[in-house]
């Protein structure tokens, strides 16, 4: 589904992620864990196009397809999209449009049939508008959805941001912690979620967390980096008893 | 349910806008030809308040290269509609190229062609300075505009030059004209006509996806990226309607005036729109319109600050430009305190009265 090949980026002399390779396979949950700036969120943004990489590649999809030097809404066409650790919703939009907007790039009608509301268009933002309602009902949101996104509490917020990126309908969905700020109950919820989703919408997930619950609760794979490399992967129970992590997570007297 | 409303609404807003036509032509029956020229500003203003307030407010481009596209329209408009005569006699200097002293064609050809001219160049220019953001934007596409200024006064055999253009022709439409029994002057007709197409132009599209992507890049580039936006495909789109937009209302402000030069298109006209986008409201459609009623009206009810003002005990000397600084103090009033406009917040409240008592009675 997504392979990382031999992957470098460096920022000036800070080199955030160093020669990491990975694989993702498809329909898996997989979490990429590690200390604050271990090069989580650089890792996505290389994936999703918002950096090139310094050195290496990244390849997506059956037929292997080189994306790494693709700009991220090209990216997000074939069907990686993600959430971001800072929430960023289009704020002042109403709950709704950030949901319908998600949807915008699998349209096939151009500017004139829009504007025209020609039968071509229109057809297609019934579904675009059916589409978007469902997936606030998913999200538990539809209530809100005439709401601007910014008067949403922040677990909205976060819910906002998956229902947006499954308007895009990914295959590939990249969660850069999407449990931060929520309590148990809340995480536990999610975890659901998230399986759900998985199942309904035939994903892979590849997700960013601290939760360590979260993560050895739903992850089949996990991978770890500490200062950009990569110090361990395998199943939770592995990772749990893998004396680097815990000397990367603990530290070593 | 929810979708009926929407469609009815639209009706609504449909026949207002009809009746608001049939309005201005009774206005045209009754007003002395100084207001009906203020009012036909005023359609002209609303028009390139929106096509600014597209690029900038919609979209979230800071582009400051209005009156290039403006130049363009106008010039085009002229250059198209003036009979044989008119021409010789503007350029006596240089005389103009051939294929064009020959070339007349219906108003609203020449508009239509000054509009796609000012979107062609639109695009052009787009293409490269779209790659830019926020204040480099902002220079480049003034620059942009200076340099269409400075080609048209150095294109003398086309646009003669800085001695610009006189005696433009006036619209007239003795079929529109007679039967609603107005002189065959038309200039309101068309420029309200002109106003409330745009209008509804804008709501339309900016109902639909391609608005709504629109404003998601406004609010935030690196998520709208991320679901799959193609940035500079979208920037482009809408860079270019507005300069559309743009030619249009220049094309009509050189019938308006009847007698344009390139020293008429320089950066105080981008401000005059400018103006009128943030009082009016960032990405606010009848926000704009009001603001370009408003603005177009107060510019000519304060003329009186230009003129020495006898305050009983004194008598102030004449101080040409002391509206502006009216309108100046006002501009920096909402940028300090009320960046959404004046009229955002107001207007959403008595829609929302409405929309509630609305659903009350239902």
């Amino acid at each position: 589904m997504l392979k990382i090949n031999n992957m470098t980026m460096r920022f000036g002399g800070v080199v955030a992620v160093n020669k990491l390779s990975m694989e993702i396979e498809k329909g898996q949950i997989v979490g990429l864990i590690g200390p604050n700036g271990a090069g989580k969120t650089t890792v996505f943004n290389v994936v999703t196009g918002v950096y090139k990489p310094t050195e290496g590649e990244v390849f997506y999809g059956e037929a292997n397809e080189k994306i790494s030097q693709l700009r991220p809404d090209q990216i997000a066409k074939l069907g990686i999209c993600r959430t971001f650790q800072n929430i960023r919703l289009f704020k002042e939009l109403s709950v709704f449009d950030n949901v319908f907007i998600g949807g915008h790039l699998r349209l096939k009608s151009g500017l004139f049939s829009s504007v025209f509301r020609l039968p071509k268009y229109t057809g297609e933002e019934k579904k675009m508008t059916e589409k978007a309602e469902y997936l606030l009902e998913k999200v538990g949101l539809y209530e809100m959805r005439n709401e601007k996104a910014y008067s949403l509490p922040y677990g909205m917020q976060r819910r906002l941001e998956i229902a947006r990126a499954l308007a895009t309908e990914p295959r590939l969905l990249l969660l850069d912690e999407p449990a931060a700020g929520m309590n148990p109950q809340e995480t536990q919820e999610l975890m659901e979620f998230i399986h759900d989703i998985k199942d309904e919408f035939d994903l892979t997930i590849f997700l960013i967390e601290h939760h360590m619950e979260v993560v050895m609760g739903i992850c089949e794979n996990i991978f770890v980096l500490d200062h950009g490399n990569l110090i361990a992967q395998g199943n939770p129970q592995e990772i749990q008893s893998n004396e680097r992590v815990i000397e990367a997570y603990l530290g070593v007297e | 349910m929810r979708k009926k409303s929407l469609k009815d609404s639209l009706w609504l807003k449909v026949g207002l806008l009809a009746l608001a036509l049939v309005g201005i032509v009774i206005i045209n029956l009754f007003l002395d030809s100084y207001k009906v020229k203020v009012l036909n500003l005023c359609a002209i203003y609303v028009i390139l308040g929106l096509s600014m307030n597209l690029i900038n407010g919609f979209t979230g481009l800071f582009s400051l290269g209005h009156a290039g596209f403006m130049a363009i329209g106008a010039y085009t408009v002229a250059i198209l509609t003036m009979p044989l005569e008119a021409k010789e006699m503007n350029y006596y200097m240089k005389p103009m190229v051939p294929f064009l002293l020959n070339l007349n064609l219906p108003f609203i050809f020449a508009l239509l062609i000054g509009g796609l001219l000012a979107a062609l160049f639109g695009f052009l220019i787009g293409a490269p300075v779209l790659k830019l953001t926020d204040d480099y934007l902002a220079i480049a596409t003034l620059g942009f505009s200076e340099i269409i200024r400075i080609v048209f006064i150095n294109l003398q055999s086309i646009t003669n030059g800085s001695l610009g253009l006189k005696a433009i022709p006036q619209m007239t439409n003795k079929f529109i004209a007679l039967p609603l029994g107005l002189s065959p002057k038309t200039n309101l007709l068309w420029a309200w006509g002109m106003a409330i197409l745009t209008i509804i132009f804008m709501q339309l599209l900016m109902k639909g996806s391609y608005g709504k992507a629109f404003k998601a890049i406004r609010e935030d580039e690196i998520a709208a990226r991320s679901m799959g936006i193609n940035l500079f495909k979208h920037k482009v789109m809408s860079f270019t309607i507005g300069s559309f937009l743009a030619g249009i209302g220049g094309g009509l402000l050189a019938v308006h005036l009847g007698t344009i030069d390139p020293a008429l298109f320089k950066f105080a006209l981008t401000f005059n729109i400018l103006l009128i986008v943030v009082l009016g409201g960032m990405g606010n459609i009848y926000g704009t319109v009001i603001a370009a009623i408003v603005i177009t009206i107060a510019m000519e009810a304060l003329r009186f600050l230009d003129e020495p003002i006898n305050l009983g005990f004194l008598t102030t000397p004449a101080l040409p430009g002391l509206r502006m600084v009216v309108f100046s103090l006002a501009l920096m009033v909402v940028v300090i305190f009320k960046r959404e406009g004046f009229l955002r917040e107001s207007l959403e409240k008595v829609l929302e009265k409405v929309r509630g008592k609305y659903a009350k009675n239902q």
